[in-house]
């Protein structure tokens, strides 16, 4: 009747969207769409995000820097919802702006004295020409191409993309040497030593795109690999228990009593691999004591297995084992088991519950019942097992029962250390 | 009149398991129809408005929840009983805070689910003895747990605890009824009471359960 074991559990989905991740912009974009992609994630208008980068781009370059660090760690938009329209206006407030913070950071820098002219048209140079290899990455990440350099340098743009980083590239490569030129005096030896270093830095700063996407892919093959890795261990548990049980109803169909004892027993274990508190996904550690609630349960799928029986089982609260709930446990397992081979009936209630002061169990059968003044003395059963594991623990053993009319042994054992958490 | 009963379940298989099983044993209901998706499932409520659906809690698409929040505005007559093989807190409490009457599982025996399909149809709610574990865990005092801010749905009573502690040790409604010297009448009463508060109040495990299930 369990028709639907192949279901794992419907799992909360992965919390994919609970915390908003802030991407760059694909459409509507300037340089390389960081500023709308801050407005999107703030909920403010581009013009305000744009202006204060203009702005910070005065306090010796901060705004630049910011730009540039915000346009290597934040990723692009995977697709667009719908693309941005851009009015004019807006293009020219943009242009406006890239050029006023352009012109702040490099004229303030040049009048304070911390740059002269050399150097500030260097580094402009230099800037200009890693946005433009930047932005070429950044096209052809959206193609989605995996392959190396030339690739994420290039994508499939053709000529005119060649053409713009080889730009881009001479540029840095430019700006480098004019500064390097304008601003070290050097004999030969240390000349040859930079132009090495220069064109070391020019390399790192030209493959970055490259660099933060394989960093990125190797990410994303982690997750696929943790993705079939799960899968595997699913497959694999179904097979090893399920299939395993079905094949052997399959083989005992003649028998319903033995049929019944696998498919209770096969139906519990995989109650407890998807929904027990070490089961699948939660990663439970196997050695941590067994608390109460689970040693109860385990006690009854016993007695299942044993008598071929179905024992309904309901624990409210839960606590540590201690010695006297162990003893209290095997009580009511013996309970049960009394009541698999004398009530006659397929099916036995056990209820517990934790209390702060005390845990109590019922054993209820709607089986035959008896009178207890008439059980023979001989009959060790209840007197022994249960009434005096009971007794010796502290715990206290009530019966209800009458020929006819079922049975319900009841189980009061105090707790020793009160006010333990119960949750 | 019989109870005319509507099955939602993804599993063919199951459903008509459920119907042969139906018919055989009682004339008191009918299955007038049945449904393998959250889309038939509503489309056919909304046509043939049964007196109950059986509703599986684990489809596709959304699952049992899914359809209580699509047909059950268009159709407040209609009553519904979640049928699960899941054993999960948040599944059960999770269709019950949807709008289900009460939550039986896969195992029941065919003349308990008649039971439980005539007693929804009359109002009254079902409750399978671990759902009433699971509400008298979700209600119960613990050091440390959040300030009550609605007694009237945020405490059960001393009697409607009494009443669930005798469902979840398994016994009938006439049994509680006797052990406790109250009519059958008051015990479901105070069923019916426990299931308002379980699908209105804002105990913290309760809406924790239900929020897990991303339906509050």
């Amino acid at each position: 009747m369990n028709s639907d074991i192949e279901r794992v559990p419907a799992k909360a989905p992965e919390p994919v969207d609970d915390v908003r991740k802030m991407r760059r912009r694909r459409s509507g974009r300037a340089v390389a769409g960081v500023a709308g992609g801050i407005a999107d994630h703030l909920d403010i208008k581009v013009l305000w995000v744009r202006l204060a980068f203009a702005l910070l781009a005065a306090l010796g370059g901060a705004g630049v820097l910011a730009y540039g660090l915000l346009w290597m760690f934040v990723p692009q938009s995977k697709r667009e919802e719908q693309v941005k329209e851009v009015t004019r206006k807006e293009r020219q407030q943009a242009r406006g702006l890239l050029a006023l913070g352009f012109g702040l950071a490099l004229g303030l820098g040049t009048l304070s004295g911390t740059l002269n002219g050399w150097v500030a048209g260097g580094v402009g140079v230099t800037l200009v020409g890693i946005a433009l290899v930047w932005r070429e990455a950044d096209e052809s990440t959206r193609k989605r191409t995996r392959a190396g350099v030339s690739s994420v340098l290039l994508g499939d743009g053709g000529r005119s993309a060649l053409v713009r980083v080889l730009s881009g590239a001479a540029l840095v490569i430019t700006g480098i040497t004019l500064f390097l030129v304008r601003n070290v005096n050097i004999d030969q030896m240390q000349f040859a030593l930079l132009s090495v270093l220069a064109a070391l830095i020019g390399v790192a700063v030209l493959t970055v795109p490259f660099w933060l996407r394989l960093v990125r892919d190797l990410g994303e093959e982690r997750r696929e690999r943790i993705r079939s890795e799960e899968r595997a261990e699913i497959a694999a548990h179904l097979h090893d228990s399920v299939l395993q049980t079905l094949a052997l109803i399959q083989k005992q169909s003649e028998a319903p009593r033995e049929v019944l004892r696998l498919a209770r027993g096969q139906e519990r274990q995989l109650r407890g691999w998807l929904y027990g508190p070490s089961g699948y996904g939660k990663g439970g550690d196997p050695s941590d004591a067994m608390k109460f609630a689970e040693a109860v349960a385990q006690a009854c799928g016993e007695v299942e297995d044993t008598f071929a029986i179905q024992v309904q089982q309901v624990v409210v609260g839960d606590c540590e084992l201690d010695e006297k709930l162990t003893g209290l446990v095997f009580a009511a397992r013996e309970a049960v088991v009394n009541a698999a081979k004398h009530a006659g009936v397929s099916e036995v209630s056990v209820y517990a519950e934790v209390e702060s002061d005390q845990v109590t169990i019922f054993i209820r059968d709607r089986g035959t019942g008896f009178d207890p003044s008439a059980v023979p003395t001989d009959r060790h059963g209840l007197a022994d097992s249960i009434r005096g594991r009971m007794e010796r623990n502290g715990g206290e053993l009530r019966l209800r029962t009458a020929p006819g009319e079922g049975t319900e042994v009841q189980l009061h054992m105090p707790r020793a250390t009160v006010g333990a958490r119960s949750a | 009149m019989a109870v005319r009963v509507f099955l939602v379940d993804d599993h063919g298989l199951f459903r008509a398991g459920v119907r042969a099983e139906l018919d055989s044993i009682t004339d008191d209901i009918e299955v007038v129809g049945e449904a393998g998706t959250v889309g038939e499932a509503v489309a056919g409520i909304g046509h043939l408005k049964p007196d109950v659906v059986l509703l599986d809690v684990h489809m596709p698409d959304g699952g049992g929840a899914e359809v209580l929040r699509r047909a059950r505005p268009e159709n407040p007559e209609v009553v519904f009983l979640a049928l699960s093989v899941s054993d999960a807190a948040e599944d059960v409490i999770a269709v019950i805070r949807a709008g289900a009457r009460g939550y039986v599982t896969k195992t029941i025996s065919s003349h308990e689910l008649v039971r439980a399909v005539v007693r929804v149809s009359e109002g009254d709610a079902v409750f399978s003895p671990r759902l009433a574990g699971f509400v008298l865990d979700a209600f119960a005092d613990r050091p440390g747990a959040a300030p009550i801010s609605d007694p009237e749905l945020d405490l059960l009573t001393p009697r409607e605890r009494d009443v669930l502690r005798l469902l979840a040790r398994g016994y009938a409604y006439k049994e509680i009824a006797a052990e406790l010297f109250i009519s059958v009448k008051t015990v479901e009463t105070h069923v019916s009471s426990v299931l308002r508060k379980t699908q209105l109040s804002n105990r913290y495990e309760l809406s924790r359960w239900a929020s897990d299930r991303r339906l509050v």
